[in-house]
């Protein structure tokens, strides 16, 4: 501890502040990002990148190898790859995005409420344990064949089968935030319950649910994916990474092309955000602070 | 004497799953402006006391007996909501340590805001307020202060944030438990000095809770001296000081460093507190006494008057007659 008692200079940074200089200082943090970023920018100019629309079919240009004029190829209604690829960003990065936002949601609020109320821990997390004991794909399949394939559906079968690890990552640190004098003190000066958790408590919680999310973002990806492969993702013509592939499946010997390029955009996508997720998590997590 | 603003009346706490007490038959009362010391070894229930008075004592503690009496009014019975609503009001606490006690992402301003708004201030007026407190407990330039996190500030800093918080509440009680241990000597002065000037000033009832005897002269009033979870010495400053009455007063006023005199061995109290659970039938310091008596092992001692305003639970107490340096020798 200083003993100086009065340093003048009263330099306002916050935590968040701090964190920013230090994950600016981490490269798997900056490569992620810029990978991340790059796809992210795809997919918001893709009226503007991609050279051809999407959807036309043509059947002069069925099933061409990658060439100048069609750089991924094309597939076997005629269609530019890379135009499919491109607006696929925008379908696969939205459910990414948006399950990524509902589980953190949800995740939070059933984690906080059983780290913070002690009665309702229990009963809670044991409802979460036996989500939980479900493989997340076959819940997702699962979920998404009873409501059916829609692009809303899939987010939605994809966040229900997300929260369970969430809400237990929440209640974990929550539970050691709770613990602290700080909590105590705020306590001491007439602080409601409701106030404590959501002034004192969450704020300082949320470091890790931060790095749960970048992962639940790529995982929401990979499982789009595999859900459009199976049929039960979002329903053609539109494109996404995972229903290019499942189209792609039946003229893989002949044209590897059209799964190749969506393949590859997965794994640029969920090695970023994977990328990301861990300079976020050495920044964030406390126990790797010195 | 006029009414006490803070009444303890035979209060006992006890571990919820051994039955195993951790502070037993403790009373003493707060006059208003008054400061109550509190000393007492690790271990020997003053955080316990602080939180018992506040109504926050951990789920597995529990109090089993006594009446704790703010201003006229039994808390005991109250339901926690009508303690919440004392707190941050009539009560107030000041923490030990300064780096875990504020929110590391709450500037400090804000925390000090927050009681005030609960209080009922208006926003733009709690602002304003916030800067007064940050004045009256010496923070310099305290229109930047007041947008700084915890993390920016020194040790000694974060406590006068802390002692503002408390003042914002306004509180009839104001407890600080051991306000002064996780600071630098050279702090701790500063911030005693600050706590003494604002308790004069604004006429504050403090419950001062600490384990140096040095500290306790500079500020209290009158001293309840803790062992073992009851009361062994309750009497004024001066008292305790120049007659102390309990064996266990007069062990700790020993092993207080002398810088006079020859040097020697630093005096020590033989033994350690007894831990909860395994507390000795009789006198709980009669393991540790060095005038124990068969009958000090029978059964405890009750708090008992053995002069003016001083009161001893000790069957032999030392009476005035006997010098002081004869039992110190």
């Amino acid at each position: 501890m200083s003993a100086v008692v009065s340093g003048l200079e009263a330099s306002s940074q916050s935590p968040t502040w701090h964190a920013a200089t230090r994950l600016l200082h981490n490269r798997s943090f900056l490569i992620g990002a810029g990978l991340v970023l790059a796809i992210a920018l795809m997919a918001l100019f893709a009226d503007a990148l991609a050279p051809f629309d999407p959807l036309r079919n043509s059947f002069r240009t069925r099933l061409l190898a990658p060439d100048g004029r069609y750089w991924f190829g094309t597939d076997h209604f005629g269609r530019d790859i890379l135009s499919r690829v491109i607006f696929g960003a925008r379908i696969s990065l939205t459910i990414g995005i948006l399950t990524a936002l509902l589980t953190g949601i949800a995740g939070t609020l059933i984690g906080a409420t059983a780290g913070f109320f002690r009665p309702l821990d229990n009963p809670v997390m044991r409802l979460m344990d036996a989500l939980m004991a479900f493989p997340a794909i076959l819940l997702a399949i699962a979920v998404a064949a009873v409501l059916g394939a829609s692009v809303t559906n899939v987010i939605i079968a994809l966040a229900i089968a997300t929260t369970p690890h969430t809400a237990r990552i929440v209640r974990a640190s929550v539970l050691v935030v709770r613990e602290q004098e700080f909590v105590l003190a705020a306590r001491a000066l007439g602080a409601s319950e409701t106030r404590l958790l959501f002034r004192h408590v969450l704020p300082n919680a949320l470091g890790p649910l931060i790095v749960r999310l970048t992962y639940v973002f790529a995982t929401a990806i990979l499982a789009e994916a595999a859900l459009s492969f199976i049929g039960v993702g979002p329903p053609p013509p539109a494109p996404s990474f995972g229903s290019i592939i499942a189209q792609g499946r039946d003229f893989i010997a002949e044209a590897p092309w059209i799964t190749i390029f969506p393949g590859l955009a997965i794994i640029i996508s969920v090695l970023g955000l994977n990328l990301l997720g861990d300079g976020l998590r050495d920044v964030l997590d406390p126990r790797m602070r010195t | 004497m006029t009414r006490p603003i803070l009444e303890i009346k035979g209060l006992t706490t006890t571990l919820a799953n051994s039955k195993a007490t951790v502070l037993e038959d403790v009373s003493f009362s707060l006059q208003p402006g008054e400061v109550l010391g509190v000393v007492g070894e690790s271990g020997s229930g003053k955080s316990m006391l602080a939180l018992s008075v506040m109504g926050l004592l951990p789920k597995v503690i529990r109090r089993t007996a006594g009446y704790i009496i703010l201003n006229g009014e039994d808390l005991t019975g109250s339901p926690p909501e009508h303690w919440r609503e004392k707190r941050g009001r009539d009560l107030a606490m000041i923490f030990q340590e300064p780096m875990t006690a504020l929110n590391p992402v709450m500037r400090v301003g804000d925390q000090v805001a927050e009681v005030l708004r609960r209080r009922g201030v208006p926003a733009e007026k709690a602002r304003q307020e916030t800067i007064n407190l940050f004045m009256q407990v010496e923070i310099p330039s305290p229109e930047q202060r007041v947008r700084a996190y915890p993390h920016e500030l020194s040790g000694g800093m974060r406590q006068r944030v802390m002692i503002a918080i408390a003042l914002a509440a306004d509180p009839k009680v104001l407890i600080a438990d051991e306000p002064t241990t996780a600071l630098d000597v050279t702090v701790q002065a500063q911030i005693l000095d600050l706590l003494r000037k604002l308790q004069r000033e604004r006429g504050l009832s403090l419950l001062f809770i600490t384990h140096d005897l040095g500290v306790i002269a500079e500020i209290a009033d009158r001293v309840l001296v803790l062992y073992a979870g009851r009361v062994a010495e309750l009497a004024s400053v001066r008292k305790i000081f120049d007659s102390p009455q309990h064996p266990y007063t007069r062990a700790l006023l020993a092993s207080i460093p002398q810088t006079k005199g020859p040097r020697g061995r630093l005096v020590t109290i033989e033994g350690a507190v007894p831990s909860v659970g395994t507390m000795p039938k009789g006198c709980r310091y009669a393991p540790r006494c060095t005038f124990r008596r068969d009958i000090c092992e029978q059964e405890p001692p009750r708090l008992g008057i053995v002069g003016p305003s001083q009161a001893a639970a000790c069957l032999q107490p030392f009476g005035f007659e006997q010098p002081q340096e004869e039992a110190l020798a």
